[in-house]
């Protein structure tokens, strides 16, 4: 088992720079078992967060996009029809009784694992993420409970397959609609937030090592004001990150000298027209001033 | 003698947890029977550190949603550090089932102008000389213009023919709505897909042979429709009228509620859905005494997100709300409550008498508050204006 106190070292050394809060649930993750719903805004970084725990276990992601009318076939497993329909041809041909075709065809090596099967066919503990949780309708939510508490799948033709391993498991929503109390419970909880300026530079440095240490400064004072004007849609710490690589590639040494060329980068931050519209050039020269 | 010592002094941190837990639920937590045994097992495996560490670890174990996430930090302070604050002395609810008013934060107090409207309810054209109905788009409803009498008496309105027009349109809405047509796909006879799971073990026994061949197709899934229908006085030129068109709707329409609201919220369904036209219409007078009253939108949403909407809604419910806009609540509220109602249904449609009105345009407070949750915003003065938002309605 994984000794629970070192994921924050082990989640830097991924590149990600995880709060202490964070740090707490996906501690709690690992020695309790237990599977982790992550809420937050668009940008946070909670898909991230499960990218990075699997390189830190140094184990495989397994991801699962939810979406609505989302099936049974696209989550659990599928036969490969074109190659049975192959193997009883070839079958046939060399005379061989229907029973038989079919105990074969209907064997492991004809099963399309789809996401929650592999995850649970895993013989090193995966990350399993279920991304967008709210997306998927109340029918999958309600099938997803039964297996997070039982790690177990039913095939009729090949029977119950329980799990290798258990699987960690990152449930992510965007709140666009209710979940049911029932997933609730089952699940540890952590909201997360926007990073403030200590993290947030920290990720940047972790991510572009190479950027100008002023620089790096007013950038991150530049988003951390940027979030708190009334915007649309508030940019996230990929938007940051764009941005960053953006000003280095245009070879913008500050801020405020070059409020043009600025302004002309806040395509990377913005993306709503509303929200351009709202931050014309005198309010990034502005924020640059007050960043510097 | 050590062990001990010890011993109790985990004993009494266990007692002081086990009463956290408490002070929790006092405040509105939903915290059960799982969430304490997933603190004793937590408890058992480790040693307990710091008091920062465990205030993070309590958190992750004992909140469930962002509400409970923004307020558990002043709660265990309350509780833990000597220099607490005084609890607020809130209903008790255990019960996963009954949502605590309280435990609700303010979410979009930030984004919204902070101005009050706490004048009267009757509606104020912002112009004298806009306030002139013309042409179509007449301030005067189509049934307003046939019924005189303005006594608050829904019986009086019931004209054969407006009632045939206003059901008839109904029934067209309804239908432009009927089928959101579902990705999923189901087993039948005449499906576009071909079910090959099916196919290929009926084709074994004919030597791989798919001579049937099944199919699948989208199953049809009915939208289901809430009405909410304003009858506060300074709608009541309107709302007779469209009780008629919301009892059209809940007549043809199986998967429908309908609520009437003014300063409280009443569930309608029932009373609406009686055949006897009349006598749905007394029933209904009776229902929602108080008609003519003021309006407190943000309220009587409320009451709905707490009461009904885990019940009523799911992932293919319209909300429709019929209302001028003119509401004696405050704007937070409404934009709060709007914004929860948003989350428990896809699509949210507001109809505005008013809107069909020259040079009106929705400034009151609470109009600009709801503005951002409405997805589809459109006029409802008349017939006519009611029948053009049907083609917006069968996009959904």
């Amino acid at each position: 088992m994984t000794t629970s106190t070192d994921i924050a070292p082990r989640l830097a050394s991924a590149g990600y720079v995880a709060d202490d809060a964070l740090a707490t649930a996906l501690e709690l993750t690992l020695s309790l078992q237990r599977p982790l719903l992550l809420e937050g805004e668009a940008g946070v970084g909670k898909t991230e967060t499960a990218k990075a725990l699997a390189l830190a276990l140094d184990t495989k992601l397994i991801r699962l996009q939810c979406y609505e009318g989302l099936d049974a076939s696209a989550t659990i497993y599928e036969w490969n029809y074109q190659k049975q329909l192959l193997a009883i041809r070839a079958r046939e041909h060399d005379g061989q009784s229907a029973d038989a075709i079919e105990k074969h065809i209907f064997s492991q090596g004809f099963l399309l694992r789809r996401p929650l099967l592999k995850a649970i066919g895993q013989a090193k503990s995966p990350v399993l993420l279920i991304d967008e949780i709210d997306r998927a309708d109340e029918e999958f939510e309600a099938y997803l409970l039964e297996i997070l508490s039982d790690f177990q799948i039913t095939i009729p033709e090949l029977g119950t397959i329980p799990a290798k391993s258990r699987p960690f498991v990152i449930l992510t929503s965007n709140g666009t609609r209710e979940l049911s109390d029932a997933l609730r419970r089952r699940c540890l909880y952590s909201y997360v937030e926007f990073p403030d300026h200590a993290r947030e530079l920290a990720i940047l440095k972790a991510r572009m090592p190479d950027i100008e240490e002023k620089l790096s400064e007013s950038v991150i004072g530049f988003v951390q004001q940027l979030r708190k004007e009334d915007l649309e849609k508030k940019p996230g710490i990929a938007e940051t990150l764009d941005w960053a690589a953006a000003l280095c590639g245009l070879g913008v040494k500050s801020l405020q000298d070059d409020v043009a060329k600025v302004t002309g980068t806040m395509i990377c931050l913005l993306k709503t027209e509303t929200d351009i519209k709202s931050v014309p050039k005198e309010a990034v020269s502005r924020l640059a001033g007050k960043a510097a | 003698m050590a062990a001990a010592a010890e011993q109790t002094a985990a004993t009494r941190l266990t007692d002081r947890i086990v009463g956290f837990i408490d002070h929790l639920r006092a405040n509105g937590f939903t915290v059960g029977i799982e969430e304490c045994g997933r603190i004793a097992a937590y408890l058992a495996a480790r040693q307990l550190t710091r008091m920062a560490q465990m205030r993070l670890e309590l958190k992750t174990l004992l909140t469930g949603s962002k509400e409970e996430w923004l307020r558990f930090d002043d709660l265990f302070e309350a509780y833990w550090l000597p220099s607490g604050k005084v609890r607020t002395n809130q209903k008790r609810t255990t019960s996963p089932h009954v949502k605590n008013p309280l435990r609700q934060t303010p979410m979009w107090r930030d984004h919204l102008a902070d101005e009050h409207r706490s004048d009267g309810d009757a509606p104020q054209i912002e112009s004298d000389a806009g306030s002139e109905p013309s042409g179509d788009a007449s301030g005067r409803l189509v049934a307003a213009k046939r019924s005189v009498d303005r006594k608050t008496d829904l019986k009086h309105i019931a004209d054969p023919d407006e009632i045939r027009e206003a059901e008839r349109l109904a029934l067209q809405l309804a239908q432009a709505m009927r089928y959101r047509l579902s990705r999923r796909h189901r087993m039948a006879r005449k499906g576009r897909r071909i079910d090959l799971r099916r196919t290929i073990r009926h084709a074994l026994p004919r030597g791989g042979e798919p001579i049937e061949l099944f199919r699948r197709a989208t199953p049809d899934r009915p939208v289901h429709i809430i009405v909410f229908l304003d009858v506060s006085g300074s709608m009541k030129h309107y709302s007779r009228f469209f009780l008629q068109f919301v009892k059209g709707l809940v007549c043809s329409w199986m998967h429908s509620d309908a609520f009437v609201f003014h300063t409280r919220l009443i569930r309608v369904t029932e009373a609406v859905r009686d055949r006897n036209s009349s006598r749905a219409m007394t029933r209904l007078a009776l229902m929602a005494e108080g008609f003519g009253g003021g309006t407190r939108l943000g309220e009587s949403l409320a009451t709905f997100n707490r009461t009904y909407a885990r019940r009523l809604t799911n992932s293919r419910t319209v909300a429709i709300i019929l209302s001028d806009g003119y509401d004696t609540g405050s704007p937070d509220q409404l934009a709060e409550e709007l914004a929860r109602l948003k989350k428990h249904v896809p699509r949210l449609i507001w109809l505005n008498p008013l809107l069909g009105w020259r040079d009106y345009a929705p400034i009151t407070a609470a109009m600009r508050a709801a503005r951002p949750h409405i997805d589809h915003f459109a006029a409802a003065n008349s017939l006519e204006s009611l029948a053009a938002i049907e083609p917006e309605l069968a996009r959904l």
